[in-house]
């Protein structure tokens, strides 16, 4: 096996380990209930974090079909979570059913087929036009657009945007051949050591908000240090790339910022629904929308600018 | 051994497909008798609310079910019969007492989860209720009557529908009713409606 992924994971788990460690010294210290009930939040971060990083490892070691079925199933926990808290009616289900049973088995086999050209235009032209058609069938036109634009929305967000991250496994780079699993890595690490550094700096340094309406946990101090921290990382691991170290940071500026974009609009979208956290499956992460809200953004950035100036 | 193995598979799909959560809002499982009431959206509603209820509890209580649809076809027979522990119920008018295999049961000392609607409804909120409920109750006044609101089953399976859309669908546990030594049967219906209706407000998170 490549020693570049055994340094990779072998690191992950050293900074897991060392979180573990210190979240529970934190949590055997004498505290107050606020400062207690972060600390017991963080606990729940990290080991949802082991959780995560075993799952990748199955999935890097198993190679690219079992990559593609856990974006799948995580495309489906998300669209999941998306519809549940849209209120679609019972005339929608048709959508609804073509979104999950259609849309996400073909978006991730034209991955796993190699068909680049349907992949790009699979959901934004053809879901475009078959959901509504679907929904009209059965007769019911209130809230016509709207109920239409919501399944749309999210099959979107959840499907089309998530896919481009192991999309990456098609792309060819000259003299990187078969380094692709090591730019999803690059990718996802990114995407979340940005979220979690803009979490910890905003904790530890947050003064101004960015949004207080939409997200009031965002503020321009976690965003700069937790960036600029992000940057640096990703700087640093230019080795898995196909990119130079000052080309590997903008390419992980571009990250945190799409990150930072598609957290903001997904927690907007979230309360113009009512709700604080997309569900409740991961212990400590909310749904896992909340986990991939910064992914489906920056995910097709990545995906077409690595294509664009690097691949052949 | 092949309904334990079938069991468990029913219960994996529902669980992936439309998560189905318990939620005890109002009361704690329990393995005193009870008669849970729900609000009838789908077909998936028996199977869902009985694969919220604990493992333990799973094996003394019945979900009544209309033997019409149920009973139709030998394998929902078998689904209803051997994996569920169905009771089923002849619903059409003229027989006897529809409800007399379900007074066995309660005989029994065993619980039951019944559809005081009679029917699937195309609302989220449930319709009126049949009588069905309150003779149980006064026949039954040791059980506890437990409403349970099931969210969103009726979009992610309407009727007519042939497949479940994923949808998280929770299944909320309210406080158990007592029918009043005076209390009439369609005051009593009402008040087990509405306590059905008040399980359909968001509960706090937390």
């Amino acid at each position: 096996m490549d020693t570049r992924i055994l340094v990779l994971f072998g690191g992950l788990i050293a900074i897991l380990a060392t979180a573990s460690v210190v979240g529970y010294a934190l949590s055997r210290r004498d505290a107050t209930a606020e400062a207690r009930a972060t600390v017991a939040n963080l606990n729940a971060r990290v080991r949802a974090w082991w959780l995560m990083v075993a799952i990748f490892a199955v999935a890097f070691l198993l190679g690219k079909g079992v990559t593609l079925v856990l974006f799948a199933l995580t495309s489906f926990y998300c669209l999941r979570e998306f519809i549940t808290l849209t209120p679609t009616r019972p005339a929608d289900h048709r959508a609804v059913a073509a979104a999950f049973y259609l849309f996400i088995p073909l978006q991730y086999w034209l991955i796993w087929a190699d068909w680049l050209s349907v992949f790009t235009i699979a959901i934004p032209v053809y879901a475009f036009l078959l959901l509504p058609v679907l929904a009209v069938l059965s007769g019911e036109t209130q809230d016509f657009l709207q109920r239409t634009a919501k399944i749309q929305w999210g099959l979107m967000l959840t499907v089309y945007c998530i896919s481009h991250a192991p999309a990456l496994l098609l792309l060819d780079v000259p003299g990187h051949e078969g380094d692709n699993f090591l730019w999803l890595f690059f990718l996802i690490a990114t995407v979340q050591l940005s979220d979690v550094l803009q979490y910890v700096f905003g904790k530890l340094f947050g003064r101004r908000k960015v949004a207080p309406r939409v997200s009031p946990s965002k503020t321009w101090e976690g965003l700069i240090g937790g960036g600029l921290s992000a940057m640096g990382i990703g700087a640093a691991l230019f080795w898995i790339t196909p990119f130079t170290p000052v080309e590997a940071a903008a390419m992980a500026f571009v990250i945190v910022l799409a990150g930072f974009c598609g957290g903001l609009v997904l927690s907007a979208i979230k309360r113009s629904l009512g709700a604080k956290d997309w569900g409740t499956m991961i212990e400590g992460h909310g749904g896992a929308l909340d986990r991939m809200d910064s992914v489906t953004f920056a995910a097709p950035l990545f995906f077409h600018l690595t294509n664009y100036f690097f691949a052949t | 051994m092949m309904a334990a193995l079938l069991r468990r598979l029913l219960i994996g799909a529902t669980r992936f497909l439309v998560g189905g959560h318990a939620r005890w809002v109002g009361t704690q499982p329990s393995h005193v008798q009870r008669i849970y009431f729900a609000n009838h959206g789908s077909h998936l509603d028996t199977i869902l609310l009985w694969a919220a209820l604990p493992g333990e509890l799973r094996r003394t209580t019945h979900p009544v079910a209309a033997a019409d649809y149920w009973g139709a076809t030998p394998s929902r027979r078998f689904v209803a019969r051997e994996i569920l522990n169905c009771v089923l119920i002849d619903r059409k008018k003229g027989s006897a007492d529809p409800l007399e295999p379900v007074r066995a049961v309660l005989a029994r000392g065993e619980s039951i989860v019944i559809f005081p609607e009679g029917t699937r409804g195309t609302e989220p909120l449930p319709g009126p209720f049949k009588s069905g409920l309150f003779n149980l109750g006064r026949t039954f006044p040791e059980a506890e009557l437990v409403p349970v609101y099931l969210d969103n089953l009726s979009r992610a399976f309407p009727k007519g529908a042939w497949l479940p859309a994923p949808i998280s669908c929770s299944v909320r546990f309210g406080e158990p009713l007592r029918i009043g030594p005076e209390e009439e049967r369609e005051a009593f219906l009402e008040r087990a409606r509405s306590a059905v209706i008040a399980l359909s407000k968001p509960v706090p998170q937390g």
